[in-house]
């Protein structure tokens, strides 16, 4: 078994999870929860290869993806912000919307082939020992976006006004009005940007980590787990991120398992029987359960909650929390 | 309430009865219309397409029992639904809880578990229910424990065992239990199978071919019983309450740890129950791919039909319709987008059962 390329392959699959969860946890900072991550990430990836392999230009791809993203969530934002309507069943129906659109807009887009994010080694840092062949040998560049990402959000949420002003209207919604932070903005803004950045994680898939069209199992999920690491993540970037990156090692390491006949000096039970493969299929998701369990028990012990206003509509006059 | 805009909500003093059904109807259509102009956009003739659909699945007697067939999975799943949607549990798991289920069934003549031979067929299928039922409810039972002890997401936590129990089923049906090496168990035997229509064409000549079995009446029953337990039974009026007002019903010394696991298990009993139905009465043996996606459509169903179990049945049946149809229509997305922005519109709908709108005029607000 390769561990660098285990740790190699990770890191640049974990970078859709991370893209993904850091969008979800803008979005929930200001008190909406957006379950459709799922739904956008399908509209993005397909929007994403779509466009590149309509122009022929991959970055007009990925801002198609983006946009396609943002445009998707502002349903959301609609219906949970104005329409009050509760938010796990306007998300659910996203994911619907967006499979739905996706599915009937990526109509014969299978099989084609697009053009993909260029590769990029990182002068300097590439000649660190196993660090270097890890994170800055022959990356698309969304994985290096993604490193850039997560100090970003965190500088942003916890050390600059807009992120106090979106902090608290996420906490304490009529508090904030009362300073005249406009909590129907926010809200709108945090949402777009959060679908955006789905829209963006979906055409990371499409585009660079695993170039094509497969229709729903472009995606197969990993929206879900998204959402899931935000929880686990307690809403910090660089939790999301541990997170993210752990998810893509485990992913390719039950991949790897399957290959050798002995493995730490025993015969390697994954190879003598293949259908034991289901079981290693199920991996990720189980994780995601333990990670679900651990990360709010773990929260619950360091009183780390969630966003209080998560999930309440904002009503202006009526008695809030 | 007052929102930036030029409109003014005001609360519904009284919600008129006939509202909740026009505003579902309305958002049906409305639905239709716009997955026509997205139809339209993609190049296809939408007034084609529809025809289509309506020909497809209510053209024939034919036609209707194939809707009959597909209607039964949705509308034991959504009855599921409605009642833990009814206390605001959002088991999205129905899909999980499906696979289970018919896997659980499936075990009665795999295993087997009786005698195949000997047994009486209702003694077999008796079984079968019981034990779909059970492996629904127990798989229900892992996120009721998650949510009502440690406060855990359920949508995520059924979502991902939705994943985990399409995973189990294949690992039965690709190994110990393959055909021959193809990825499904063998035939069950006849008595094993739910009684179909068709069975009885010998005496009644126009039910040969038709496929549609005893599952609907199992879902009929479970409406009527599911419509006593929400609205005519101190249970019911629990989980009303609890779904309502969290907060007064664990004043009112309601249990709500107990209830949340029992919802969650009676919703995966029922969803359960459908798996058993697909595998015993459509496709006579495990396979892959006997849900399309009946566990979603199932939570879209309890939402448009506002919760109401018998409404549950008609919606069921419309979208039963929808499945058949979009089984041979291209391009394949075109149900789940119908299904989506239908879902979309019934809950931006419900506003309208809150609260009147009203324009107001610049001018008379400044007025005011």
């Amino acid at each position: 078994m390769n561990w660098i390329e285990i740790f190699r392959s990770g890191l640049s699959t974990g970078t859709v999870l991370l893209i993904a969860s850091i969008g979800e946890i803008l979005t929930e900072r200001s008190g909406i929860q957006n379950l459709g991550v799922e739904g956008m990430m399908l509209v993005g990836a397909m929007a994403g290869f779509k466009i590149a392999l309509q122009t022929g230009n991959v970055w007009l791809g990925l801002f198609a993806a983006v946009i396609a993203g943002g445009l998707l969530s502002l349903a959301h934002a609609v219906v949970t912000i104005h329409f009050q309507a509760d938010q796990t069943v306007s998300g659910l129906s996203l994911t619907f919307l967006g499979t739905g659109l996706a599915l009937v807009l990526g109509d014969g887009l299978t099989g084609q082939v697009a053009p993909v994010i260029p590769r990029a080694s990182i002068p300097l840092l590439s000649q660190i020992p196993y660090l270097g062949p890890v994170a800055f040998t022959n990356h698309n560049l969304l994985v290096y976006f993604g490193y850039l990402l997560v100090p970003l959000t965190w500088y942003y949420i916890n050390k600059t006004r807009p992120g106090l002003h979106l902090r608290a209207v996420g906490e304490n919604p009529a508090a904030a009005d009362t300073l005249g932070v406009n909590i129907y903005r926010t809200r709108y803004l945090y949402t777009f940007i959060g679908g955006c950045f789905a829209g963006l994680a979906g055409a990371t898939i499409s585009v660079a980590i695993a170039p094509g069209w497969y229709s729903n199992l472009t995606v197969n999920g990993q929206g879900w787990i998204a959402v899931a690491l935000v929880i686990f993540a307690h809403w910090n970037p660089w939790r999301a991120a541990l997170g993210g990156y752990l998810f893509g090692v485990l992913r390719r390491f039950t991949l790897d398992l399957q290959g050798p006949r002995m493995i730490f000096g025993l015969a390697n039970p994954f190879f003598f029987n293949t259908n034991l493969v289901f079981f290693l299929q199920m991996a990720p998701y189980i994780l995601t359960i333990i990670a679900l369990v651990w990360g709010s028990s773990a929260a619950r012990k360091k009183r780390i909650g969630s966003p209080s206003a998560l999930g309440i509509p904002y009503q202006r006059g009526e008695r809030g929390l | 309430m007052k929102i930036p805009y030029p409109v003014f909500l005001k609360r519904h003093e009284d919600t008129p009865k006939w509202l909740p059904v026009v505003t579902s109807v309305a958002a049906v259509l409305l639905a239709f219309i716009i997955s026509g102009i997205i139809l339209a956009a993609t190049g296809a003739n939408p007034f084609k397409v529809y025809s289509y659909f309506f020909k497809a699945s209510f053209g024939s007697w034919g036609a209707f029992s194939d809707v009959i067939v597909k209607a039964t999975p949705l509308l034991l799943i959504g009855l599921g639904c409605a009642l833990a949607f009814k206390m605001r549990l959002w088991n999205i798991g129905a899909e999980g809880q499906f696979f289970v289920g018919a896997f659980m069934a499936s075990a009665v003549v795999m295993v087997p578990l009786v005698n195949l031979d000997t047994t009486p067929r209702w003694a077999i299928i008796s079984l079968m229910m019981v034990l779909g039922m059970a492996g629904g409810a127990l798989y229900g039972l892992i996120p009721g424990i998650l949510k009502a002890k440690l406060n855990i997401n359920e949508v995520i936590i059924t979502l991902m065992l939705n994943y985990i129990a399409v995973l189990w089923n294949n690992y039965w049906i690709f190994g110990a239990w393959s055909e021959a090496g193809f990825q499904m168990t063998k035939t069950f035997p006849r008595s094993a199978w739910l009684p179909r229509l068709a069975d009885y064409a010998a005496k009644v000549p126009a039910f040969s071919g038709m496929t549609a079995h005893a599952g609907i009446f199992f879902g009929i029953i479970a409406a009527i019983i599911i419509y006593q337990i929400i609205y005519r039974s101190k249970w019911g009026y629990k989980i009303t309450l609890i779904g309502d007002n969290p907060k007064a019903a664990r004043y009112a010394g309601i249990d709500i740890t107990r209830n949340t696991i029992l919802v969650f298990m009676v919703s995966g009993a029922l969803a359960g129950l459908a798996g058993m139905t697909e595998v015993s009465g459509v496709v006579h043996r495990l396979q892959e791919r006997i849900s399309t996606s009946y566990g979603f459509s199932g939570v879209i169903v309890a939402w448009l039909a506002k919760l109401n179990p018998f409404a549950v049945i008609v919606v069921s049946i419309l979208f039963g319709a929808l499945l058949v149809a979009s089984r041979e229509i291209q391009p394949s997305g075109i149900s789940f987008l119908i299904q989506g922005i239908t879902l979309f519109l019934v809950i931006s709908s419900d506003v309208l059962l809150k609260y009147e709108i009203k324009w107001v005029r610049p001018t008379q607000e400044t007025a005011q």
